[in-house]
């Protein structure tokens, strides 16, 4: 069965509005005006809505970025591994500066958050090709082949997987040889509820980050009664320092996709979509391959792998730079074409999810251990991991040490034992699950890594980014990365995160110039609080996580940024900051 | 009958008909959830400000997106909760431009109503001043985007008759605006372009030839406060023991216009009670122009724009026991603070250079030592130095000034009127 026949039967309307968008946004380097109103008739919407959609991706443009289109990433990891030269250089070599294109219009120059290659930093996309490990003269190189002719797609890199670390005795879960079809097969053998009771069993809880036990999700999903229903797989990977999902869908596409298929017979559902972020367009046609592959083999199609009546097929869309789409909800409101702005909590995506159907959103790691525990049986992969947290868990490992890239850890690895296999460079300060996540102080370097113990703070719960940072290393700058992150970064909808993320930016530029005294840093305090209650999404509930949990962590390192001669009446002002302009006019 | 359901507010039990949203329940059952985005005939609520936060089940989370269910236990009006609602409300004038006094809403709007009934004198944050446009190309509405607080009403509600939108965001984050198709908004009718106007809770939406004006004291936020104990609030500055003796007050206007100077001697007869009891020091009012004493309370009118402002304003914290932010400008920088979204040269070339009343040929932006140096933007007083009571209002009311400072040198406690709490 082709896919195409399967997509328009269940997938109308706007929904194929991004992929249009992003066909005319390849072929011409940006998006005009004229094709601003076909769009419009052609879905039968205003202007304005399609310029909305637009406007709101980042890899959408409504003016021309130049023959290549070059995405910097400028990430705090990048930062500290050279970015400023790159972006130096690449400003030399090709005469734009950031933000625009060249004069000849050969050269689009943007910066754009982590590209998901934090183990191969400084890195770039040029024309969506990925570029690693750059150093002033390789970029010099770049743009001279370009010049000369060379196409990105022939000179790029091909990022390697750095796989760094198994457990021991090849106990892997995640890279061992995946023989497909077998875990689809087990499935039938055990049916729907069968597959959930192991599920149960292993306490598998999504790897997204949320943790949300997976079976739940898949039995509120299965008994709903709404036909039809979805599964969608989130590859988004957003959160800076993350890049688990691309290694997993470089190396274990298969796996994904039997997992998806997995839940389609578990809930009910005929039809999946990867979402996979823009940043890893490169990765598209590998995962494209591994589905035709599924598709000949009678894996994917009609009575999949020969279980009479179930039927599967799975398309990938692309999402286009926005990292709220990671959110389960911006996720789907982008799959409809959409502006990515996350949904109230009116409804959960398993009531009434893509197209207001049943929907299961898992992430790549989720279904990848799903089909692994299908393969192998919960009871093998209880051996792994430590009681109340079975199995192994991907680590996105970059930073200061050595041998950054991905590291599959059994659960109850302490904080120690990760920072010596990485051989962390004189580590001070440790950001884990990225910036909307926790971070930790090297003294803490006992604690374990695990799903457990999350109220009492005594284990430690990693999203996926293990972000490590020496002492040398500023953490305001540090936290002004992730602030600037989260305000580029917010949807807009909601007063807490739209406007919290700028004034707290604000607030902390106080800090890193000297002006702030004690008030300033309660202030920070309760009001990185107040947009963690109040926000619409995790976004802005995560956002000051950093924040708060570092003025915890650094007491001293913030009040030695204090103005010392703060007596409570007046405040610091910077009468030579305020003047400079005025002082052009000196005659 | 329809299947009710028992819920708590606050401790207290109530009834409740299945399937409606915990902000109806409220305010059928006569308790105030301050919302702004929220909007009767609009399902499901959009969600989209959260000043209708709550704790609900012991989970922050807003009473309009919260479809009620049995046993549902509601803590509304905690001082944290009320004090996050605030900042809520803070934070969106914090964000915009917003100049009560220069408004076509100012009266009928929303937001300025919810400042009034949970009293924002000032935010607590350092306003932003993004550069926002004002759009005049509709050719029957203006688009005012300092005014816009992201409500989302009108990009759900206002349609044409053949169901196309006509409002809806652009970009993302900080950069959110809501954008107008030009096409679309000239097929709306009369009505629903009024409608439009209507629906949005601030001045962002302004129909050409459509007016808001009534007189002062008519328009729907004047006089009554929806709360009902709103005017039995009392309130003490806390810091403050009664001073004794004849109290010493300084007053001075900064970048102002003297307008809060002229509503402080207004107060009619009873100007001459307080003159009894108060001497003036550095004042304009006595023209002093320096301080001959320490002074119980420092009364500040206008923001800071220059240099002078700045050396002026410290020494009132030197001189004075307490300062009072009288009037908008003063608490966050007000009308002179336009300037503070565009760049300063650009102002003075348009002062000095360019603008039709300048000498044919200027060439000259002032400059001399002996002038004070222009600051980049207006800062509010609160930035400089610490600032202990604010009144706002532009101006402020004579009967709020007067309690307030009656209050700080006297102890009295007092209450402030809803119909005395204003920004225009
Ligand atoms: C701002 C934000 C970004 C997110 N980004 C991702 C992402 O990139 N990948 C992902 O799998 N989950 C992401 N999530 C979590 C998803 O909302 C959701 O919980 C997850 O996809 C569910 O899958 P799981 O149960 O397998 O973890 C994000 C959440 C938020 C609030
Ligand atoms: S928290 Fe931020 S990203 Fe989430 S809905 Fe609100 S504005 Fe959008
Ligand atoms: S009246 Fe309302 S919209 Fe107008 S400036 Fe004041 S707060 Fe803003
Ligand atoms: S224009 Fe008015 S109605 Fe529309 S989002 Fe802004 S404040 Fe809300
Ligand atoms: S009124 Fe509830 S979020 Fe706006």
């Amino acid at each position: 069965m082709p896919a195409d026949t399967v997509q328009q039967l269940v997938e109308p309307g706007q929904t194929q509005m991004l992929n249009q968008l992003w066909e005319l946004q390849l072929q011409n380097g940006f998006i005009n005006d004229n094709d601003i109103k076909l769009i419009a008739e052609r879905f039968d919407l205003s202007t304005i809505e399609v310029e909305g959609v637009v406007s709101f991706y980042h890899f959408f443009h409504r003016k021309p970025t130049g023959k290549y289109t070059i995405y910097l990433n400028n990430s705090i990891v990048a930062d500290i591994k050279g970015f400023n030269r790159i972006k130096e250089t690449f400003e030399r070599e090709t005469g734009a500066v950031f933000g625009s294109v060249d004069r000849t219009g050969t050269f689009g120059l943007f910066l754009t958050p982590c590209i998901g290659l934090s183990d191969q930093e400084p890195s770039a996309l040029i024309n969506f090709y990925p570029f690693t490990n750059l150093n002033a003269i390789k970029v010099k190189d770049i743009i001279a082949s370009l010049r000369n002719g060379a196409t990105p797609e022939s000179i790029c890199d091909t990022p390697a997987d750095n796989i760094r670390y198994t457990p021991p005795g090849n106990k892997s879960i995640f890279f061992k040889k995946f023989i497909d079809g077998s875990a689809l097969a087990n499935t039938a053998k055990l049916g729907a509820e069968g597959v959930l009771e192991e599920l149960k069993k292993t306490e598998l809880a999504g790897r997204g980050g949320a943790y949300y036990p997976t079976w739940k999700k898949w039995k509120a999903a299965k008994d709903q009664p709404a036909l039809p229903k979805y599964i969608v797989c989130n590859a988004d990977e957003g959160e800076p320092g993350t890049f688990k999902d691309r290694v997993l869908m470089s190396t274990q596409a298969n796996s994904l996709i039997e997992g998806m298929m997995i839940c389609g017979y578990t809930i009910g559902a005929e039809y999946g979509i990867i979402y996979l972020r823009g940043e890893y367009r490169w990765l598209q046609h590998k995962l494209e391959d591994a589905i035709s592959e599924y598709r000949k083999t009678g894996l994917l199609g009609k009575d999949c792998g020969n279980i009479k009546g179930f039927n599967f097929d799975i398309r990938i869309q692309m999402g286009a730079g926005s990292y709220v789409c990671g959110e389960e909800t911006a996720l789907l409101e982008s799959l409809e074409g959409r502006r990515g702005e996350p949904r109230t909590k009116w409804f959960f995506p398993v009531e009434k999810g893509y197209l207001q159907k049943p929907t299961v959103i898992n992430n790549v790691e989720t279904f990848c251990a799903a089909a692994r525990i299908l393969e192998m049986g919960a009871d093998e992969y209880l051996q792994m991991g430590i009681p109340g947290s079975p199995g192994t868990k991907l680590i996105s490992v970059s930073g200061d040490c050595k041998l950054p890239g991905i590291y599959e850890i059994e659960w109850g690895m302490t904080v120690a034992e990760l920072l010596e296999l990485c051989e962390a460079d004189d580590p001070y300060y440790i950001q884990v699950s990225g910036p909307s996540g926790e971070c930790i102080s090297i003294k803490e370097k006992y604690r374990r890594i695990s799903m457990l113990d999350l109220l009492a703070r005594k284990d430690i719960r990693c999203g996926g980014s293990f972000m490590i940072f020496n002492k040398q290393r500023d953490l305001v700058k540090v936290l002004l990365n992730f602030s600037e992150f989260f305000k580029s970064e917010s949807c807009g909808i909601c007063t807490p995160c739209r406007a919290g993320n700028f004034i707290i930016q604000r607030k902390l530029e106080r800090l890193d110039n000297g002006l702030a005294n004690e008030k300033d840093l309660e202030e920070l305090k309760s009001w990185s609080t107040i947009m963690k209650n109040t926000s619409r999404c995790g976004l802005g509930k995560t956002a000051t996580n950093s924040l708060i949990f570092s003025m915890d962590k650094f007491h001293d390192y913030f009040h030695s940024k204090l103005d010392k001669d703060f007596n409570g009446l007046n405040l610091k002002f910077d009468m030579e900051a305020a003047t400079e302009e005025y002082e052009k006019y000196k005659i | 009958m329809a299947d009710m359901l028992n819920i708590t507010i606050d401790g207290k039990s109530i009834q409740a008909e299945k399937g409606k949203n915990l902000m109806q329940v409220a305010k059928e059952n006569g308790i105030f959830i301050p919302s702004l985005c929220y909007y009767e005939h609009i399902e499901p609520p959009l969600g989209t400000c959260r000043v209708c936060t709550c704790k609900i089940n012991g989970k922050f989370g807003p009473a309009c997106t919260e479809k009620i269910s049995e046993g549902l236990s509601v803590e509304v009006n905690s001082e944290e909760l009320k004090d996050t609602r605030k900042a809520l409300v803070e934070m969106m004038f914090a964000e915009g431009n917003h100049i009560c006094p220069a408004c076509e809403k100012s009266g009928n709007c929303d937001l300025q109503h919810m400042g009034y009934e949970l009293g924002v004198s000032s935010t607590r944050f350092q306003h932003l001043f993004k550069d926002r446009i004002i759009d005049f190309k509709p050719s029957r509405m203006v688009m005012e985007h300092n005014r816009c607080i992201k409500c989302l009403r009108c990009v759900v509600d206002v349609k044409t008759d053949d169901g196309k939108k006509v409002f809806t965001y652009q970009n993302r984050g900080n950069e959110t605006y809501v954008g107008i198709d030009y096409d679309q908004e000239v097929k709306l009718t009369e009505e629903q372009a009024i409608n439009a106007m209507k629906i949005c809770p601030t001045g962002a939406i302004i129909v050409r030839g459509a007016s808001l004006a009534a007189p002062f004291g008519e328009r729907k936020f004047d006089m009554e406060s929806v709360q009902k104990d709103y005017n039995k609030k009392k309130q003490t500055h806390k810091s403050r023991q009664p001073v004794m003796g004849k109290k010493i007050v300084a007053t001075v206007s900064l970048a102002g216009c003297f307008g809060c100077h002229m509503s402080l001697l207004d107060i009619d007869a009873d100007l001459l009670d307080v003159v009894e009891l108060v001497s003036f020091d550095k004042s304009p009012l006595t023209d002093f122009k320096e301080f001959t004493s320490r002074c119980h309370i420092g009364i500040i009118e206008g923001g800071v724009c220059n240099s002078e402002n700045v050396e002026t304003l410290r020494k009132f914290r030197e001189h004075c026991d307490v300062l009072v932010a009288l009037g908008e400008c003063s608490v966050w920088g007000g009308l002179p603070s336009m300037r503070n979204s565009i760049p300063l040269s650009e102002c003075l070339e348009e002062a000095y250079l360019n603008s039709a009343t300048s000498e044919p040929g200027a060439n000259i932006i002032p400059y001399h030592e002996d002038l004070p140096k222009i600051l980049d933007r207006v800062y509010a007083c609160n930035e400089i130095v610490k600032i202990d009571y604010y009144i706002p209002g532009c101006p402020p009311d004579a009967n709020h000034i007067w309690k307030a400072v009656k209050n700080i040198l006297w102890g009295e406690e007092y209450s402030i009127l809803y119909s005395e709490f204003k920004y225009d």
